[in-house]
C-alpha cells in the first residue's frame, strides 16, 4: 500500500470544503433569520481597549483585564502546581507506604471528582481559611496604599483583589497538581533502575540520588506532557470564575449580562483562549524540536 | 554442604580480609539465589568469579555493595558489617567502586560531571580538586579528551572506561566488576580489559565477574567457580585451568575454552 501525502488538493478536498461552508452559511442564516439577533461587533473593541479622556492614553478595558488575570493566575499557579506536583510524584514513588498512600489518595480524589466540586471544596474549606489565618486581607490592602505600589500591582493586579486572586492560584494549583503528579511520576519510574544502582554505587544518599540524578532525567522526558498539561491549566483556570475571581471568563460573563452582546463576547473570549492556548502549543512543539538536546 | 574452601592466598597476604562472607544466603521468594557462600577477599587480592548463567555470581558481588541484601549469614566488608537497614552502608559503598555490564553512566552529565558529581557531592570535594583528579584518572583510562562530551557520544568501550573512572574517582580502596565487557562489542573488549589489567598491576583490590578467561589468567590471585548458587570451586589459577577438581568446574571451562 502506498501511502503518499497530498500537498495540493484533491477535488475531494474541495468537495468537502464546500459541504462544510454551505453547512456554516445555512446555520449563519438560521441564527440570523430565525434568532432576530442583532449583531454587534463594534462595541467589541472598546471593551478591549478604552480610550482614557482623563490620562489621554489606551487603558485595558474588562476583557483585556479579565485577560490578563487569566495569565497572571495560570502563571502563578502552573509555578506552585509544578512544586507541589513534583513533591507529590516523588511521594507516590516513596519508600513509605504510609506517604505513597496518602499521595495515591490525594490523587484518586481529585481524578474521580468533578473539577467544579473540587473547586468548591478547596475554596471554601482552605482558601478562605488561608486568608484569614495569614491576614492576608489587611496586608493587601496596606499593599494597596504603599510607595511601592506599582511593582505589586505589575505583578498581582489591584491589591484590593490580591485575596481573591490567591485563592484562585491555591485552587487551580492544587487541582492541577495531582495531575503533574502523575507526570513526574511516569518520569521518575521511566528512569532506569541502573541509574539508580549506579548513584547508590557511589554512596549517595536516597535525596542525592532523587535530586541530581534521577529527576534532571525525569523532568527532561515529561516536557512534552508537562507542557499539554500547563495549556490544560491555562483552560481550567475559567472555573475559577465561580469563585469571583476576575479572570477572563468572569469578566466576560459580566459584559454579557451589561450589554447582551452575548456572541460578540463569547466568540471574542474564546479566541483569546485559543490564541493563548495555540501559540504556546506551538511555541512547546519548537522547543521540543531541538535536534540537539539533551 | 560440607565443602569448605581453601583460601590460597591466605598465606600469601596474611592478615584479616577485607571482604569476608560467612554462610551467605539468600532467597527471592522461594527461589535460592546463594547458598552458604563462605569466601574472604585480602587487601590486594585480585579475584575472578566465573560460573553459567544464573549462577548467582552477581548476586553476590552486589551483596558486597549492599545492592542486594543477603538473607542469611554474616558479611563483613572493609570492617564494616553489612546488613539491611545499616547506617554504615553509604560509608561502605564510598569504599567499594562498582562497574556494571550496562556501564550506567548518567546521560545527562558530561563525561567530566559523571566523574565529579561522586566525590563533589558525596565526599564534599572542591570542585578544583575533583576536576584535576578526573582528569588524573581520565588519562589513566586513556580518554582524556573526551571530557566535555556525554556518554551517548562515546562508543560502548570508552563509556565502560569512563565508568571505571567514575569509580576511581570515589577514591575506593575495592572495586567490584560485574560482567564489565559482557555488553561490548568485541572490537571493544581489549580496550576495557586492558585497563581492569592496568588498575590490577596498582594493587587494588579486585573482585570481577566475568568470562573473559585469558584476563582471568593474567590478572587472578584466586578464581572461584559458582554453580546453583553454590561456591563449588576455589583455586589459584594455574591449578583451576589445568587441573579443576569437580566435574561441573571441568565441563563449564570445556564450554567457554574451546571456541
Amino acid at each position: 500500500m502506498s501511502s503518499r501525502i497530498l500537498k495540493r488538493f484533491h477535488w475531494l478536498d474541495v468537495l468537502i470544503i464546500l459541504v462544510l461552508v454551505i453547512f456554516a452559511a445555512v446555520v449563519w442564516y438560521r441564527i440570523d433569520g430565525a434568532l432576530n439577533y442583532k449583531w454587534r461587533w463594534e462595541i467589541i473593541p472598546n471593551y478591549i481597549l478604552r480610550w482614557n479622556e482623563d490620562s489621554q492614553s489606551w487603558v485595558a478595558n474588562v476583557l483585556l483585564q479579565g485577560l490578563i488575570t487569566t495569565l497572571r493566575v495560570s502563571l502563578y499557579a502552573s509555578v506552585l502546581a509544578l512544586i507541589l506536583g513534583t513533591i507529590l510524584g516523588i511521594a507516590r514513588c516513596a519508600s513509605n507506604l504510609a506517604v505513597r498512600m496518602l499521595a495515591r489518595t490525594y490523587l484518586e480524589f481529585l481524578r474521580n471528582i468533578p473539577p467544579v466540586v473540587v473547586i468548591f471544596i478547596f475554596y471554601f474549606f482552605l482558601s478562605e481559611q488561608l486568608v484569614v489565618a495569614f491576614n492576608i486581607e489587611s496586608w493587601a490592602r496596606g499593599i494597596a496604599r504603599s510607595e511601592d505600589k506599582a511593582v505589586w500591582e505589575f505583578l498581582f493586579g489591584d491589591m484590593r483583589r490580591f485575596p481573591s486572586l490567591v485563592s484562585g492560584v491555591i485552587v487551580l494549583a492544587l487541582f492541577e497538581s495531582a495531575f503533574v503528579g502523575e507526570i513526574v511520576r511516569a518520569g521518575i519510574q521511566s528512569v532506569n533502575q541502573g541509574q539508580r544502582e549506579a548513584a547508590q554505587s557511589i554512596g549517595m544518599s536516597r535525596w542525592q540520588q532523587m535530586r541530581f540524578i534521577v529527576l534532571p532525567q525525569a523532568f527532561k522526558r515529561v516536557v512534552p506532557p508537562m507542557a499539554n498539561q500547563f495549556i490544560s491549566l491555562i483552560k481550567d483556570s475559567s472555573i475559577i470564575s465561580l469563585i469571583s475571581v476576575q479572570e477572563l471568563t468572569f469578566k466576560t460573563v459580566e459584559l454579557v449580562a451589561s450589554t447582551r452582546a452575548i456572541f460578540e463576547a463569547w466568540i471574542t473570549t474564546a479566541l483569546f483562549y485559543f490564541l493563548i492556548c495555540f501559540a504556546l502549543s506551538m511555541l512547546f512543539r519548537r522547543l521540543e524540536y531541538q535536534p540537539d538536546a539533551r | 554442604m560440607a565443602y569448605q574452601p581453601v583460601f590460597a592466598n591466605e598465606v600469601m597476604t596474611g592478615g584479616n580480609p577485607i571482604i569476608q562472607a560467612e554462610s551467605l544466603d539468600k532467597f527471592y521468594g522461594s527461589f535460592q539465589a546463594l547458598d552458604n557462600i563462605n569466601m574472604s577477599v585480602h587487601s590486594g587480592e585480585r579475584v575472578v568469579i566465573c560460573g553459567p548463567s544464573g549462577s548467582g555470581k552477581s548476586t553476590l558481588i552486589r551483596c558486597f555493595n549492599a545492592l542486594e541484601h543477603h538473607s542469611a549469614g554474616k558479611l563483613v566488608v572493609d570492617g564494616i558489617e553489612v546488613y539491611e537497614g545499616s547506617k554504615q552502608i553509604r560509608k561502605l559503598r564510598q569504599e567499594v567502586g562498582m562497574v556494571f555490564q550496562q556501564f550506567n553512566l548518567f546521560p545527562h552529565l558530561t563525561v567530566l560531571e559523571n566523574l565529579t558529581i561522586g566525590p563533589m557531592r558525596v565526599r564534599k570535594v572542591p570542585r578544583a580538586e575533583a576536576e584535576a583528579n578526573a582528569h588524573r584518572y581520565l588519562e589513566r583510562v586513556h580518554i582524556p579528551e573526551q571530557a566535555d562530551k556525554y556518554p551517548s557520544q562515546l562508543s560502548g568501550g570508552q563509556q565502560q572506561r569512563v565508568a571505571i573512572a567514575r569509580s576511581l574517582c570515589m577514591e575506593s580502596r575495592i572495586m567490584l566488576f560485574d560482567e564489565p565487557t559482557s555488553a561490548l562489542d568485541p572490537e571493544m573488549i581489549n580496550e576495557v580489559l586492558d585497563v581492569m589489567v592496568g588498575l590490577a598491576d596498582t594493587g587494588m583490590t579486585m573482585v570481577c565477574v566475568t568470562h573473559e578467561m585469558g584476563f582471568a589468567r593474567k590478572v587472578a590471585d584466586t578464581m572461584i567457580f559458582m554453580d546453583g548458587g553454590q561456591i563449588i570451586e576455589t583455586a589459584p589459577p594455574e591449578k583451576f585451568f589445568t587441573q579443576p577438581e569437580s566435574e561441573r568446574c571441568r565441563a563449564f571451562l570445556e564450554q567457554i575454552l574451546e571456541h
